[in-house]
């Protein structure tokens, strides 16, 4: 039944080029608006008066700073360099003065400011040293490595690094490279131009990629509203013997890598594997071009192609240097139309509002749309969702939108993450078809967003518990061994100082601290024993040495007393001496008024009697008592107290 | 009637022996409960809780003796994981144990850092870089927002800095709808 609707489809159709092609599912045909912009060639842009040049203008890591304000730069000269593997470096797109390192406003859905280097053109458009590379006779992981310092990205919009995508990792070899030249999305009209008028340069190119990947095929795909481009690359093809130009139909989103393969190819490839796992690789047209100009001309990424459409009088490509103002590039084009209301970088299927008018153009601007309500009239309010499926039908990664938009809408993130959120390209086909008029995709990217950050937020947290955890491990283990370093400083130490020490009571400690130590090693093999033992023996070794040091000072301090004023070479700490010796001496003396006082005391208790006070009428039993106790007393060597005070 | 009975018994001899192996073979370490409870809870180690950190107010959960809202930085979202996970009714944050603030990172001003230590002793991940007498500095990426570090400093030279938005760490928003006012028209009007 299927092959007769085929055939009879086919009849309909005709015998065309696209009958080779096969069919992804979905799609939709939104209107191309590509015209306005294809009557007039591409443009050189005038030197504007400043560039700004955003840090993040590729995926990847920041790079690294290499100027300084106030340099002088020559034109291609590198700014910033690419740091870890995934990134690009940044080069001057003309001769100037570095006049700002700060953080301004960039082309990004957020609005947000981040770090851009100014660069002010001297106006000469000097270049630096450029060194072309003769890539035939060059090994190919020279070519990647130079390839790194050239800055180029993908110039599709994903600019992705190109020197990660052709460095040989050792995993499954590319047999087909695939230009994408398909152009998908509406108004967008750079690769067309670029192929109209560079196909040769671009056919280059090609040959550069297909040595880098090793490829034997080479597939260039266009779409069939580019009958133009089309013609001259296959004109520009014919000297290459594997390379083949294939018009497919239009039908967004044919531009996606994985619908262009399967279009071109017919391999589907598995949402978890990448396209080199099966042999493919996909370049950009204009990415191919800017490598050839690089090893042709040694020409770092400096500038690219840029449609500048919709609201404005004169619709055209132009070549623009990395970093120049957006209001530039409307002023070229003949500036705005009355009504315009802001600006879309991107296509307007997956592009984005411009957050300001102030922003330069980057790696990634392949078209700017001045929109107004006219072009883009403002969603209508979102109705409820009714099941239709019309989103299911149009997706073209076969995901089921409906199920991911309710996922979404709730934050049942996981469950939007099992039914491949994560595999959802936010072409924006099922916003487009949608009669309720949802914004489905900002509800996936919303929800791509939330379980990103969650999951770094729970990166996070698994390495502060780990960090955590091995702190903890550490403190226990270093408490461990400063008990153990104890006992043993104590169990050496110990003989030695009960030499030193002469008080009997230290000695005692000491000893009694030995003895704990002694029986200690005899059930060493508990730690926690050792350790108390330890802590028992330092505390018995604190007290004794706190006492020894108050008798030492009693003792001191009447030494010093006597020694007083001893000599100091610092009058600030001859002066404290003195006050802290005065202090010693008030307290000396009130110690030695007391000792006389009590003396005294006792002398006038002598004069008063050296017998009691009541001896008179005492009974002969009681006189009898002291007698004998006088005479225990002299016997025992003692005299009285009045003899003694005498 | 006696093969049978054998047969049985025999099984399940075998199947006896067989699980008691697996029980030694299989053993679980730790208690599963308080990892999955300790995986819900942020690893701030603030404790704000009123424990010495997540593991110790997990242990406490899972014996019963903590209540599942005394984490402020796990949030709303955290005392709500914990209520599903432990099968209890959900409540609200307490509020003695401090109220959610937004993520931040801890900074040292290190012109007036003295290199006492003090900070690097109390934090809980090891997050501070330094040594005796000479400048200590927090490693960012490091760093829980746990706040501990700053009680501890003599010369109050470690202040809260929260984490700006950049376009890195920027979050596409939930998706709403404009609701304009319709400009009132002749039709409307007369209605």
């Amino acid at each position: 039944m299927n092959s007769i609707i085929r055939f009879v489809s086919r009849l309909i159709q005709g015998p065309s080029s696209l009958a080779d092609v096969h069919k992804f599912n979905g799609g939709v045909h939104p209107a191309d608006h590509k015209q306005e912009s294809t009557t007039r060639p591409i443009a050189k842009l005038a030197m504007p008066e400043k560039l700004t040049l955003p840090l993040r203008q590729h995926v990847g890591y920041i790079p690294k700073i290499k100027v300084h304000v106030g340099d002088h730069v020559l034109k291609g000269q590198m700014l910033a360099e690419a740091e870890g593997t995934v990134s690009a470096a940044i080069h001057a797109p003309t001769s100037g003065t570095v006049t700002a390192i700060s953080e301004e406003i960039i082309p990004h859905p957020s609005g947000l400011p981040d770090m851009c280097i100014t660069l002010t053109p001297d106006g000469k458009d000097t270049w630096g040293s450029s060194q072309p590379v003769d890539w035939r006779n060059t090994a190919k992981k020279d070519l990647v490595a130079s390839l790194r310092l050239s800055g180029i990205v993908g110039l599709g919009g994903a600019t992705f690094p190109t020197h990660i995508k052709v460095r040989a990792d050792g995993k499954s070899p590319v047999h087909t490279l695939v230009i994408n030249a398909a152009e998908c999305e509406p108004y967008i009209t750079c690769d067309d131009m670029l192929m109209r008028e560079r196909a040769d340069e671009i056919v280059k190119g090609i040959e550069i990629v297909q040595y880098l990947l090793g490829a034997e095929n080479c597939v260039v795909g266009i779409e069939d509203n580019k009958p133009e481009a089309s013609i001259a690359m296959s004109a520009a093809c014919k000297a290459l013997a594997n390379v083949a130009v294939k018009v497919v139909p239009t039908l967004y989103p044919s531009g996606d890598a994985r619908r262009l393969i399967h279009l071109l190819l017919g391999i589907e490839i598995p949402h978890d594997k990448r396209s080199t796992d099966v042999g493919v690789q996909v370049f950009n047209v204009a990415t191919v071009l800017a490598i050839y100009r690089y090893f042709a001309f040694g020409e770092p990424a400096v500038s690219r192609i840029v449609t500048m459409t919709g609201s404005v009088n004169t619709p055209q490509n132009f070549e623009v240097l990395f970093g120049t103002p957006l209001q530039s590039l409307i002023a070229a084009a003949g500036g705005a139309k009355a009504g315009t209301t802001h600006y879309i970088m991107g296509g307007p299927m997956m592009g984005f509002d411009l957050p300001t008018i102030d922003v330069p153009i980057t790696k990634a601007a392949n078209c700017i749309i001045a929109a107004t309500p006219d072009l883009f009239a403002p969603p209508p309010p979102a109705m409820p969702c009714i099941r239709c499926t019309r989103c299911a039908e149009a997706c073209p990664v076969n995901l089921q939108p409906q199920e991911l938009y309710w996922f979404s809408k709730s934050d049942n993130f996981e469950k939007a993450r099992d039914y491949n959120l994560f595999d959802c390209i936010e072409c924006g086909c099922c916003t487009y078809v949608c009669p309720s008029d949802i914004p489905l995709v900002q509800y996936y990217r919303y929800a791509k967003s939330e379980i990103i950050a969650a999951d770094k937020a729970k990166e996070a947290a698994d390495m502060a518990r780990e960090r955590n955890e091995f702190r903890l491990e550490r403190i226990e283990r270093e408490k461990l061994e400063r008990a153990q370093k104890h006992a043993e400083r104590a169990a050496s130490a110990k003989p030695e100082g009960s030499k030193t020490e002469a008080a009997t009571s230290e000695a005692k400690t000491t000893s009694e601290a030995e003895k704990i130590e002694a029986e200690k090693p005899a059930n060493a093999t508990n730690a926690d024993d050792a350790k108390k033992a330890a802590i028992a023996a330092a505390v018995e070794r604190a007290k004794a040495l706190k006492l020894a040091a108050a008798q030492a000072q009693t003792t001191n301090n009447q030494e010093k007393a006597e020694v007083a004023p001893a000599e100091s070479p610092n009058p600030a700490d001859e002066q404290a001496k003195t006050a802290d010796d005065q202090a010693k001496k008030d307290k000396q003396a009130l110690i030695a008024a007391a000792i006389e006082r009590a003396k005294a005391q006792k002398l006038a208790a002598a004069q008063a009697g050296a017998a009691p006070k009541n001896i008179e009428n005492i009974s002969p039993t009681v006189q009898a008592e002291i007698n004998k106790i006088d005479t225990i007393r002299e016997k025992a060597g003692l005299t009285t107290d009045s003899k003694d005070s005498d | 009637m006696l093969t049978a009975l054998y047969i049985m018994i025999g099984l399940a001899l075998v199947l006896g022996v067989v699980l008691g192996i697996s029980a030694l073979a299989f053993k679980v370490e730790g208690d599963p409960l308080v990892a999955r409870i300790d995986a819900i809870l942020p690893q701030t180690q603030c404790g704000q809780c009123g424990y010495p950190g997540c593991k110790p107010y997990a242990i406490a959960i899972a014996k019963g003796e903590a209540d599942i809202n005394q984490c402020p930085p796990g949030g709303d979202a955290g005392a709500h994981a914990l209520a599903d996970l432990m099968g209890v009714e959900y409540k609200p944050l307490n509020a003695e144990h401090g109220t959610p603030k937004p993520k931040s990172v801890a900074f040292i001003d290190e012109n007036i850092c003295i290199g006492c230590t003090l900070c690097i002793q109390a934090c809980p991940v090891d997050a501070i870089l330094g040594a005796a007498k000479h400048m200590h500095t927090i490693i960012a990426s490091e760093c829980t927002g746990c706040e501990l570090c700053v009680a501890p400093c003599p010369v109050d030279c470690i202040s809260m800095h929260p984490i700006m938005e950049t376009p890195d760490n920027w979050k596409w928003k939930y998706p709403v709808i404009p609701i304009k006012a319709l400009p009132a028209t002749g039709s409307n009007a007369s209605l």
